[in-house]
């Protein structure tokens, strides 16, 4: 027989203004079972905790109903205040009279009518709860970082620094991520190559850290502390151990047309090629597509010229297992793609570039060794028209509804690079509005435009066309009121930037959630920015949402510290609400082995007494506690009734049914 | 629609899992988007863990109404739940008008934890359906009448 207590919350006025909370107390001290029934001002606080604890002892509770905010909010507090008093936390069920009634009914009467009828639903629940056992299992000491832009790079590095053992996952041939392709870096213009390229070093020489380049996460299997991930290690077609990166082959190589993508394509590469002078690892890759022994079997100069027979042109895709206890996805960004934007011209004339391309165009190692030069003729242009805002804060659906965020900044550092370098080069700018909140980061923009003397134009470009050499830049001036033509030289667009495509996949395979644009879901907008709504799963830099270098780097070590956090247990608890199967019932059909996501389900032959000294071995489902996640897919699937979810039972979700519906 | 409820208070049982919907319909609470009180919510793990027996048992209990949410397709907590909860329901529904229960007393909903306001939108109007359709006597358990 239970004895169950009733405690309901007023949450200050949050409750107490629309429900009659001496009510709901009172008239659910009177349901079967309930021996006592109060109500308090706050019941997470210490003294609502207590007042739990003291009751359970005192009326030798058996069981705990709250009526307060949502179970997702306190069911943790008040389970621990359960457990505190010597109740098992499962014996705890949570009537969520706040988020579904009194923040959504005005009406007194009709809000109290339901918080009684929660709170009944609650107790006929509790009733036929059972305690529950968190099993624990040990955690794995290492981590899985999905990435290995700056993002991942400094969640590697710190975790390391921590003492656990760490593996970089990066697709592109060398870490680096899109921060290395950059010039200069906002608000200090120290060079991004000068502040990244060492942390590369770094994680090169770190002996916790092992990067896997060239890869991709081809499986995951298993939760929070026991991840299992298939990693698919890409054919390079060259030994990454023996190759020292002395780069004899890609001066030999004859091939030289494929495009070099490090370098936004603006011009070519061999076919062996090393992405760029201080990748790391510092081992060269052949592009399958250029390579002429690959092609069609006529070549082979790298194998000969390699001094120390590195070049493998019959490497295959492997397959590596690996086991992690955590995983930070930091898979960053891509700026988009610019064919819905036909009017400014980007795939017709060569010199509309993105603000990416500029970069190169801009970097001492990038294609013109940071000459301004325009892409058609080389020639150094003398007006340089920007435009903001391309596919960022567009609800048109050709673009993105969010801002970049950090287009401003960069736009303002481009135009100050250009006046710095090129002082009698015109620099305009097309702006929507221009947001540069950040230490130093307004100022940054005033130094644009008050010392450089940058021509910030408020207004939108309607269209880019050519007129004799030059580009003609259309747009409006909304602060003047005015139509303007501005012939430009070269014109530069800040694409809006978007989540690596690769998220999607990786997503799916971590079974963690996407939003509608495509990045991923923190487990709270605020109180969890780094971690996912998925256990042990962490999120770091762009793929979470748009930000600048500071921000992924904080970010970035915060996903570090709650990785570190979680390695440094030994064990972990269980999800308590496992399935499991009455063997009775059990008729070993295999359905719910089919159905589990997890694959938690085995059958086991076990040996049953029939009476009489008869015995008969059947086959009969075993759920694995440490694996089941309690979805309850087997549980529906199961033709005989056998398959049983601990905490969300047939019988206890029936009674749920016949309590809302008594009335 | 205050006006429809004083004809007739339908009853509504919403099964909504933890992850998404659950969540969903706390955020509608937060950003204080009404719905009619006579929706009640019975929290699942995964949309997956509804049974369609729990559905039939509703309606024989006198609910006018049963929705079912779960994440969007892609997005379960638990990889593919809601899959099956589909696949099921497609039966479930197909053997219920077969039983002459309108096709409109149930619903499936996809309602993430984000969209507070789809899950206000998607309760008021199933709401509305509910009322125009009147009280749901087809399934009701007439041994538990006085």
């Amino acid at each position: 027989m239970q004895r169950i207590g009733v405690f309901v919350c007023w949450c200050g006025s949050n409750i107490s203004a629309t429900v009659d909370v001496e009510k709901v107390s009172a008239v659910l001290a009177l349901e079967p079972n309930v021996v006592i029934s109060q109500n308090y001002q706050y019941m997470c606080s210490e003294n609502g905790q207590a007042l739990i604890r003291n009751s359970i002892k005192e009326h030798n509770l058996t069981g705990v109903v709250v009526c307060s905010c949502s179970p997702r909010m306190h069911e943790a507090t008040f389970r621990r205040a359960c457990e505190s008093a010597g109740l098992n936390p499962y014996m705890l069920e949570v009537a969520n009279i706040r988020e579904q009634v009194s923040w959504i009914h005005k009406d007194i009467e009709e809000a109290t009518e339901k918080a009684i009828i929660l709170g009944r639903t609650a107790i006929a629940k509790l009733r036929l709860n059972t305690p529950l056992t968190a099993g624990e299992s040990p955690v794995i000491k290492r981590a899985l970082v999905i990435g290995g832009g700056i993002a991942g790079i400094q969640s590697a590095l710190d975790i390391a620094e921590a003492g656990y053992e760490v593996d970089i996952v990066e697709k592109s041939p060398t870490i680096g991520g899109n921060m290395a392709k950059l010039d200069k870096t906002f608000p200090t213009l120290d060079c991004a190559a000068c502040i990244l390229t060492p942390k590369m070093v770094d994680c090169a020489q770190n002996e916790k850290i092992d990067i896997l380049t060239f890869s991709e996460i081809e499986s995951v299997k298993g939760f929070v502390g026991n991840f299992k991930v298939g990693i698919r290690k890409k054919a390079r077609f060259v030994n990454e151990k023996l190759c020292t990166g002395c780069g004899v082959c890609t001066q030999k190589c004859p091939s030289k047309r494929g495009l070099n993508d490090f370098n936004m394509n603006l011009n070519t590469r061999p076919a062996i090629y090393i992405p760029f002078a201080q990748a790391i690892p510092n081992v060269a890759i052949i592009d399958p597509e250029q390579c002429l022994k690959l092609k069609n079997g006529k070549c082979g100069l790298c194998a000969m010229q390699c001094p120390t027979k590195a070049i493998d042109y019959t490497q295959q895709d492997e397959i590596v297992e690996r086991e992690y206890g955590a995983i930070v996805v930091a898979t960053g960004y891509k700026p988009i793609s610019l064919e819905n934007f036909n009017e400014y011209g980007y795939s017709t004339y060569k010199d509309v570039v993105t603000s990416l391309e500029f970069e190169r165009i801009m970097n001492a190692a990038g294609p013109t060794s940071g000459h301004l030069e325009r892409p058609s003729d080389h020639k150094q242009p003398k007006v340089i028209t920007f435009i903001q805002c391309v596919g960022s804060r567009d609800t048109s659906g050709c673009g993105k509804p969010y801002c970049s965020k950090i287009c401003c900044m960069y736009t303002a550092k481009h135009a100050m690079l250009v006046r710095e370098k090129y002082p009698d080069t015109q620099v305009n700018i097309f702006y929507i509005d221009v947001r540069t909140p950040g230490k130093n980061y307004d100022e940054f923009y005033r130094r644009a435009v008050e010392q450089y003397g940058v021509n910030y134009i408020k207004g939108m470009v309607g269209k880019v066309y050519k007129e004799g050499d030059n580009l003609v830049v259309q747009g409006s001036d909304l602060i003047n009121n005015e139509q303007l033509l501005i012939k430009s030289d070269m014109v530069v667009l800040a694409a809006a930037i978007e989540p690596d495509p690769s998220v999607r996949k990786i997503a799916t395979l971590l079974t963690t959630s996407i939003d509608t644009n495509n990045f991923l879901t923190e487990a709270h907008a605020k109180l969890k920015p780094v971690e996912s709504p998925t256990a042990g799963i962490f999120l770091s830099g762009v793929c979470q949402g748009p930000k600048d270098i500071p921000e992924t780097v904080s970010q970035a070590s915060a996903c570090a510290a709650k990785v570190i956090g979680l390695l440094a247990k030994d064990k972990l608890k269980c999800n308590a609400s496992t399935a499991g199967a009455d063997e009775m019932l059990c008729t070993g059909c295999s359905l719910c082995e089919n159905v589990c996501p997890y694959g938690a389900i085995t059958y086991i032959d076990k040996e049953f007494r029939l009476g009489g000294g008869r015995t008969e071995v059947r086959r009969v489902a075993s759920v694995n506690p440490a694996v089941c996640q309690g979805c309850g897919a087997c549980t529906v699937t199961c033709p005989s009734g056998a398959m049983d979810l601990k905490g969300f039972s047939t019988k206890q979700i029936m009674a749920e049914v016949d309590a809302i519906c008594k009335n | 629609m205050q006006e429809l409820n004083k004809e007739h208070k339908p009853l509504i049982v919403a099964f909504c899992c933890n992850w998404c919907s659950y969540a969903g319909a706390d955020l509608a609470g937060s950003s204080r988007l009404s719905y009619p009180a006579n929706v009640k919510i019975i929290r699942v793990p995964c949309s997956c863990r509804v049974n369609p027996t729990f559905i039939l048992k509703a309606f024989q209990k006198g609910a006018d109404g049963v929705i079912l949410c779960g994440c969007h397709p892609g997005d379960c907590h638990y990889t593919s739940g809601n899959y099956y909860a589909r696949r099921r329901m497609t039966l479930l529904f197909s053997m219920l008008d077969y039983l002459g229960i309108e096709r409109e007393r149930t619903r499936v909903e996809w309602v993430s934890a984000a969209e507070g306001a789809k899950f206000s939108k998607v309760m008021n109007e199933f709401a509305k359906t509910i009322c125009e359709l009147g009280e749901n006597k087809r399934l009701e358990d007439l041994r538990c009448k006085d």
